[in-house]
């Protein structure tokens, strides 16, 4: 269980943290800080089995069937990033608690950074890579959160945008990878992916996939020509660039090179992209970091030229690159996170970070400046120093490579050369902030910072010392794992020492140290040469292609959704009359094989009178009433087809909602236009004419198909089964209330769903009632005839003790809870015509809501009651009972089920009309509200 | 009479299609009702038409087919519901808006045609 705490603990940070804003800001610290470091403790727990070789898996099922679980798998190189996102976590949020001035919400930057901790955990340990993809994802959206803390700063909002879009799009392309990889091994589990190699590099697949993961490593890592983003992302906090753009989310896309390499590497097309990429990456990230004068602007493009470096040395061909290339992730994070953070104290104490105002605060900050000078010395490489190890492994490893063929030795010279830049600009770091004259007109006076702040420095140089000084005492152990997990065993001998004798790499760096000062002392030169080159500007190229895709796409849009609901549902409807009459087309007979039955007389004037009444509801439909009424001969038409084909229940059905329905329409007809005006073109009434005619034909003639075709049914196991499994013999009735009870309860939700949106729809409708009628008429001052209101009244209790006994016998003869409900409500909805809503409401306060939920409530607790005794949901229950005087009488639990249902129905329908009706019922000519 | 049945059928569709295509509010809840009417007796013949045949167990050898009719059934109540919702939609409509046209408010770019078709006495 303890590999799932790890990300949950972080995870459960960020909540704490959000929470301490009533807190004092050393509360708040200390709380946000104790997830983390019992994350830590639990991991150094873990860590002994690790180095001894071991990997610490675990698995929790998820959705099997396509095949992704909650995996987390613990190796050397999770543990090795593990340690580094806890370390550098912990030492960030203590960092920060001194650099939040008083005004910026210091638990929002803890929830992001811990949401953050969170996300790069759940990379580094995950074991399944759609689970890998999830929090990769993650780290997208948070660094998003991050960059734009300060959010009322327009760059920061830019910047954030532009990380968004860049890293988002990767993640997408490395989706699309992960997926691939997943189809081509047939596991997303990362064990079995890991193990696939000759399977993965025998694939014809494999350079797409390859490709499409490298794209999501590279915009992450800041690789060229991906790397844009990261200078525009250094308008985070000081402690977000520490954290994110230096130590660990720019490090997620070397990871997923490492993580990858034992499946994919070891091709030429690996070697070719990576090594290419990640030397043009540390060539021009080195050159161009010397010229800005922003000191996170130098800080961010060393980074890009640092993570060029990284991943240049896992695409050289040789065993120990990926080892150097490790350690340098190592290295890398120690010196760069304490040199963002030197720069965060001297924005701090000075109000610039401007290296052309920034001189000689040697004077006033000794102590911070001694820290920077070392961590900017390991950055360039100067021995006694755990950057100088991991070059100098860099510089051998360029020297053993075959990459350009016989030219093969132009890469340790452009190695030499970025080497020179990198020591240029950490000269510049230091000489030029720290000496170089006087501070010019700085905003505030410099002084050294408040004691603890420096803490998380001192530690992060101490690392950067210890590890140059004496390497095997601190990294050997963890180095050693995490090479054996990306090298898939196979580790070669290697041993990291300060001295390896006078050799070519000590040549090398001998060289890039003298280079880099001649360059630094040369800077005039250089700048002017640079300032003379043409100026690219990466914003403003993106600004315009993201600009030129959303009008493009707008276009798109414009051109297909012109906002008119005709023409959608005429193109829907496009598409259904071709594909409804393609399969026609393609059938040799349209009449099955069974015998038609002849026509009646009845039949036939059935027919004719429902097609009559349809062609009249469109012929006179701008009048609307007329219409209407045409419409419900067409209902009753139906209903009475219902009965002719043996369909009792479904004509009764029918009949009762035709008349609720005939009821609300004419209800809705009083605040609608009574016509319909004239404003369809005659080609737009002859296109619908073509459209509505061709469906016609097409539906027609697959119902024909249909009904001549023999029955195939199912319904032979209903039949059989209704009187001995469901006790009763109205099969319609029992496959509703038993064999598809489910369905059931799902629709009379659904009924109560739309009673209760009818019921918000309706609540403070600004409505003007109208006194006149459209053609100016006024409405009869009589408005409750006094023959409806007595005969009504004498009718509620027949007509109640008809529902009744409709639902009673519900079971074996036509009837049910549906009917019944419907006959109920058709019951009251006469006496609010009769009597009016008023009249009603003074008699009975029904909560109709209240009796929607009381009707499903009992539908669903009859259906959880046969858990009780042990059977599945919905399981039913009947027994007969013989009691005197009436006889054997059938008890079943579905009868309870259609009470449900009854209710529900009653109270749906009539919160339907009722509230429609409700708006009628205030004098007319008013504002009403319900 | 198979093919009677489709044809009502086939109308029914048709109707109901051309009111859904109109450009108010009520024609197209008309429509749509009508179209329900449509699709449900097409959803009923799936268990093909049987005159006179029993629907209750027991009192006839043969039986209609009783699952159509069972999925109808619930078809026609919630039809019912939909109808509604979408009538109180289109009053809700009325009320906020002003009109009672499909897209909320009343395209004028035509109008000259509009009255051109009017004058002529065209639909």
């Amino acid at each position: 269980m303890t590999l799932l705490w790890i990300p949950l603990i972080s995870l459960l940070g960020s909540i704490i943290s959000s929470m301490t804003g009533k807190l004092t800001r050393n509360q708040s610290t200390g709380l946000t800080l104790l997830m983390p470091v019992i994350a830590l403790l639990m991991t150094i727990n873990l860590a002994p089995a690790v180095f001894a070789g071991d990997v610490i898996r675990e698995t929790f099922t998820w959705i099997p069937l396509l095949g992704i679980d909650i995996a987390f798998r613990l190796d050397g190189l999770a543990l090795l990033f593990v340690f580094m996102i806890l370390v550098i976590g912990i030492l960030v949020i203590f960092y920060a608690r001194y650099y939040l001035s008083s005004n910026d919400s210091m638990p929002k930057l803890y929830a992001y950074l811990m949401l953050f901790m969170t996300a790069m955990l759940g990379i580094v340990i995950s074991n399944n890579v759609i689970q890998l993809w999830f929090f990769w994802e993650l780290t997208s959206i948070s660094s998003f959160l991050l960059i734009s803390y300060w959010w009322h700063k327009s760059e920061a909002r830019e910047g954030a945008i532009m990380a968004l879009t860049v890293t988002g799009a990767g993640g997408l392309a490395l989706l699309a990878g992960l997926l691939l990889l997943g189809d081509i091994v047939g596991s997303y589990n990362l064990d079995v992916i890991l193990a696939s190699r000759d399977i993965i590099h025998a694939h014809a697949w494999y350079e797409v996939t390859l490709i499409l993961i490298l794209l999501g490593a590279f915009t992450k890592s800041a690789q060229f020509p991906f790397h844009f983003w990261l200078p525009h992302a250094m308008a985070a906090p000081t402690p977000v660039s520490a954290y994110l753009h230096s130590a660990t989310m720019v490090k997620a896309g070397v990871f997923l090179l490492a993580r990858f390499y034992p499946a994919l590497a070891g091709t030429d097309i690996w070697f070719i992209i990576v090594s290419f990429t990640g030397l043009a990456t540390l060539l021009f990230g080195a050159y161009v970091a010397l010229f800005k004068h922003d000191l996170k602007g130098l800080l961010a493009y060393s980074t890009i030229s640092h993570l060029g470096l990284i991943t240049l040395l896992f695409g050289l061909d040789t065993k120990l690159a990926a080892v150097a290339a490790i350690f340098h992730i190592i290295n890398h994070a120690t010196f760069k996170a304490s040199l963002f953070m030197a720069t965060g104290i001297i924005d701090h104490e000075t109000g610039t970070r401007d290296m052309r105002k920034l001189n000689g605060l040697w004077r006033f900050m000794p102590y911070t400046a001694t820290l920077a000078m070392v961590a900017a010395a390991s950055m360039a490489g100067v021995p006694l120093l755990n950057g100088f190890l991991s070059k100098e492994m860099f510089f051998a490893e360029t020297l053993h490579q075959q990459l350009l063929g016989s030219m093969s030795w132009l890469i340790p010279i452009l190695a030499t050369i970025a080497g020179a830049f990198a020591v240029a600009y950490s000269a510049r770091f230091i000489h030029d902030v720290f000496f170089n004259g006087d501070p010019i007109d700085l905003p505030k006076q410099p002084s050294e910072p408040p004691r603890y702040m420096r803490v998380p420095i001192e530690v992060l140089v101490a690392l950067c010392l210890v590890v140059g000084v004496v390497p095997n005492f601190i990294v050997d152990d963890i180095l050693t794992a995490a090479s054996v997990a990306v090298l898939g065993g196979v580790v070669p001998e290697f041993k990291v020492a300060l001295w390896h004798g006078f050799n070519l790499p000590l040549m090398m760096s001998a060289i890039a140290v003298s280079g880099g000062l001649l360059l630094y002392t040369q800077r005039r030169h250089l700048f002017k040469f640079h300032d003379s080159l043409p100026s690219l500007n990466a914003k403003k190229a993106f600004d315009k292609i993201l600009f030129a895709v959303m009008k493009w796409s707008e276009g798109k849009i414009n051109a297909i959704e012109n906002g008119s609901l005709q023409r959608y549902i005429t193109l829907m409807l496009l598409v259904v009359l071709l594909f409804a009459s393609w399969p026609l087309f393609e059938m040799s007979h349209l009449g099955g094989e069974k015998q038609l039955t002849p026509i009646d007389v009845h039949n036939a004037m059935g027919a004719a009178l429902l097609m009559i009444g349809a062609f009249s509801t469109v012929i006179w439909y701008h009048s609307r009433v007329i219409s209407l009424l045409m419409l419900s001969v067409v209902g009753l038409m139906v209903s009475i087809a219902f009965t002719r084909f043996s369909a009792p229940d479904l004509a009764l059905t029918q009949l009762t909602v035709e008349v609720v329905t005939v009821i609300l329409l004419m209800l809705a007809l009083f605040f609608l236009p009574q016509h319909s005006p004239r404003e369809s073109s005659s080609m737009r009434v002859l296109r619908d004419i073509g459209i509505s005619t061709g469906l016609g034909i097409v539906i027609a003639s697959i119902c024909y198909a249909l009904v001549t075709r023999p029955l195939d049914s199912i319904s032979e196991f209903f039949l059989a089964n209704a009187k001995t499994g469901g006790g009763g013999t109205n099969v319609v009735n029992v496959i509703l209330v038993d064999f598809r009870g489910f369905d059931t309860l799902g629709e009379i939700c659904v009924l109560g769903i739309a009673a209760l949106g009818i019921y918000k729809l309706l609540a403070n409708l600004p409505l003007l009632i109208p006194d006149r009628d459209s053609e100016g008429r006024p409405w009869a001052k009589e408005r409750y005839p006094m023959l409806l209101a007595s005969i009504s009244q004498s009718l509620l209790p027949l007509a109640l003790l008809v529902s009744f006994y409709i639902f009673l016998r519900g079971h074996n003869l036509p009837g049910g809870g549906f009917i019944a409900g419907l006959v109920t409500a058709v019951a009251f909805i006469l006496q609010y015509i009769a009597h009016g809503s008023n009249w009603i409401a003074e008699r009975l306060t029904i909560n109709y809501r209240k009796i929607i939920a009381a009707g499903i409530a009992i539908a669903l607790f009859t259906g959880v009651g046969s858990w009780f005794f042990g059977r599945p949901f919905m399981t039913t229950w009947f027994e007969y009972f013989d009691i005197p005087l009436i006889g054997e009488i059938e008890l079943a639990s579905a009868l309870i089920f259609d009470i449900g249902v009854y209710i529900t129905v009653v109270g749906s329908t009539l919160m339907i009309l009722a509230s429609l009706g409700q708006l009628t019922a205030d004098e007319p000519k008013g504002e009403v509200k319900i | 009479m198979e093919l009677l049945y489709a044809s009502c059928v086939g109308v029914l569709v048709s109707c109901g299609v051309f009111l859904i295509l109109r450009s108010r509010t009520f024609p197209v809840v008309l429509g749509l009702t009508m179209f329900s009417y449509a699709v449900n007796l097409f959803l009923f013949s799936a268990g093909r038409l049987s005159l006179n045949k029993a629907a209750v167990l027991g009192y006839s050898s043969e039986y209609a087919d009783p699952l159509p009719q069972a999925l109808v059934l619930t078809a026609i109540v919630i039809g019912f519901a939909m109808t509604a919702f979408v009538v109180i939609l289109a009053i809700r409509g009325q009320a906020d808006l002003g009109n009672d046209h499909v897209d909320g408010q009343v395209p004028d770019i035509n109008s000259d045609e509009i009255n051109d078709n009017d004058k002529k006495g065209n639909v």
